[in-house]
């Protein structure tokens, strides 16, 4: 069979806070509380960072990463129901090319003292998002990733 | 059936070892004898045997027997429940969400 270009990864995260699913949802709606967690970190410079939280409405975020390459990323939201979950879909690219389009998925379950966060993403990668690595022998690729983490632990 | 943890330490503790990953990087060239695994390696053939018992209950490897030769081959799935975890640990959404808990416990958000 022909290599193909495009890699299907589905994952699930799910996170416990000790705080009620209004104020982790907040976290999401609010474009200041957003930014925060969102956008903002050590691994990279934030260009430009916007958000318009409603069904329809559109997030954008662009950054610098320490090697100077800049990522885009770009949201529109498709079903949001307060305090309850949030659907959306999603762009990434590094610098002009494309590298992934996603649909994901937040819940916010109450639960006896905070809430559980479930986070799914259906993905497509596209070739050329990491580069050689797609076009490396599938297994020498997992092996030395495992490698990796394993020296890590 | 093994939960997706448990499956995921196994292939751990496949890998963890050097000879076994070497057996592995093996296998994925080509099929070969279980006798003709050992001499490269430079370990006895029960020492491979013993290995290659712990790759195949790990779904990484398959032996089967025909005649009197028992060949092994790498089992291509073995290793997706493994790339879906490390994915899940490099994933940006992993560090987000972290960084997202950090900031709701120190009142921060």
């Amino acid at each position: 069979m022909a290599e193909r270009s495009v890699i299907h990864s589905t994952f699930v995260i799910e996170r416990n806070y000790a705080v009620g699913p209004e104020r982790v949802f907040a976290a999401f709606s609010d474009p200041a509380k957003k930014r925060r967690w969102f956008a903002e970190g050590d691994e990279f410079e934030i260009e430009h960072y916007a958000l318009d939280f409603r069904a329809g409405g559109s997030e954008q975020a662009r950054f610098r990463g320490k090697n100077g390459l800049t990522f885009t990323n770009q949201t529109i939201f498709q079903d949001i129901l307060p305090n309850r979950h949030i659907v959306f879909v999603y762009t990434m690219s590094m610098g002009d090319k494309r590298i992934s389009s996603s649909q994901a998925t937040v819940e916010f379950l109450p639960k006896e003292k905070g809430t559980t966060l479930i986070f799914t993403e259906q993905g497509a990668f596209l070739e050329g998002a990491d580069g050689p690595k797609m076009r490396q022998d599938g297994w020498s690729l997992l092996l030395e990733s495992l490698g990796k983490e394993l020296a890590r632990t | 059936m093994l939960t997706q943890r448990a499956q995921v330490d196994r292939v751990f503790h496949a890998l963890g070892d050097p000879t076994r990953r070497s057996i592995v990087e093996r296998l994925s060239q080509s099929a070969v004898s279980v006798s003709s695994l050992a001499a490269p390696l430079d370990i006895t053939l029960a020492a491979v045997v013993q290995h290659l018992q712990i790759l195949e209950q790990s779904g990484l490897v398959r032996t089967t027997k025909v005649g009197r030769v028992r060949t092994c081959r790498i089992e291509p799935k073995g290793l997706t429940v493994v790339q879906r975890w490390i994915e899940e640990r490099r994933s940006l959404w992993e560090r987000r969400l972290h960084r997202l808990g950090a900031l709701l416990e120190n009142d921060e958000l």
